[in-house]
């Protein structure tokens, strides 16, 4: 019998391969990116495990806002992307220092 | 071992596999070809856990739009990817620290933990009976009522993020002709043209 427990790995695995991307490829802002959705899909699927075994609707309500939030979050993302590629011709993450910070 | 039973664990394979291989894959188009395998199988969990809105919105949103976006992208770019990628084995053991040990973390509270005593008082919307209800159905009603504020923020936010991109990427080219309709429609032929009668033998 599936139960709750089984969502949650799948969540937390997913989760830690989202972290594992972002320091596994550092250099390329695209995969990035990817590896924030899925480490936000994790967030979603923890969600609405845990608003399907307590029957509360919090938690889809809350996915779809987390929903917009990323879609967002990829549009501008990319967006600064290209415009970065299109000043630079390139898009690896050291050269990202125009301002020194 | 029910249906329900083989369906979670094909689509928690899907979904965990495709996920690394996002993160470990050579080739940045198949990456995003991967995610959307991912996202597939999470809306999968998503129909097996009852709640079909939110998976179908993850497959429009997701799978139709925000994965073509990052298609788009890399495919638009012309970046030297296998540059980028011939470091990553320096990054590989901190990467498997960082995953290995955050993996422990979070697995030594499976099987521990357990709901809090007010958890089920607390609940703020109690979803309807499969009966009485479908999803979608009950989601409108207290997405519509009670969280209609943070509905029209979430209006916003997307209307912020559109302009912004629009205004990120636009750019005016300078050096590039183009066809400027009220001059060509002004145009009055008898300013425009020159009859010149041309003597034999002579030229212009």
């Amino acid at each position: 019998m599936v139960g709750l427990e089984h969502y949650l790995s799948v969540a937390a695995a997913l989760f830690v391969i989202g972290v594992f991307g972002l320091f596994l490829n550092r250099k390329n802002i695209i995969i990035l990116l990817m590896s924030i959705e899925l480490m936000l899909l994790a967030v979603n699927i923890n969600l609405v495990a845990f608003s399907s075994y307590l029957n509360d609707l919090v938690g889809q309500v809350f996915t779809l806002f987390i929903l917009t939030v990323a879609a967002a979050e990829a549009a501008i993302g990319l967006a600064i992307l290209v415009s970065f590629f299109r000043n630079r011709g390139t898009i690896a993450v050291e050269d990202v220092n125009v301002m020194k910070g | 071992m029910s249906v329900a039973d083989i369906a979670f664990y094909i689509f928690a394979i899907t979904t965990v596999a495709s996920g690394l291989f996002t993160v470990v894959s050579k080739n940045p188009v198949h990456s995003v070809l991967w995610l959307i395998a991912s996202f597939l199988g999470a809306a999968g969990l998503f129909v097996l856990l009852g709640a079909e809105f939110v998976a179908m919105l993850l497959i429009i949103v997701y799978v139709g739009a925000v994965a073509v976006l990052f298609l788009f992208v890399v495919m638009m770019l012309d970046v030297d990817f296998a540059e980028l990628k011939a470091e990553m084995a320096k990054s590989v053991p901190l990467a498997m620290l960082i995953g290995v040990v955050l993996l422990m973390q979070l697995g030594a509270v499976l099987g521990v933990w357990q709901f809090a005593d007010g958890a089920e008082s607390a609940r703020a919307a109690i979803a309807p009976a499969l009966e009485d209800t479908h999803n979608t159905l009950a989601l409108g009603q207290i997405l519509y009522t009670d969280y209609i504020l943070l509905f029209q923020l979430a209006g916003l936010i997307l209307l912020v993020a559109m302009i912004g991109a629009i205004v990120l990427t636009l750019r005016h080219r300078t050096n590039v002709k183009r066809q400027n309709v009220i001059a060509q429609m002004h145009r009055d032929p008898a300013k425009a043209m020159d009859v010149i009668d041309v003597k034999p033998g002579q030229g212009l």
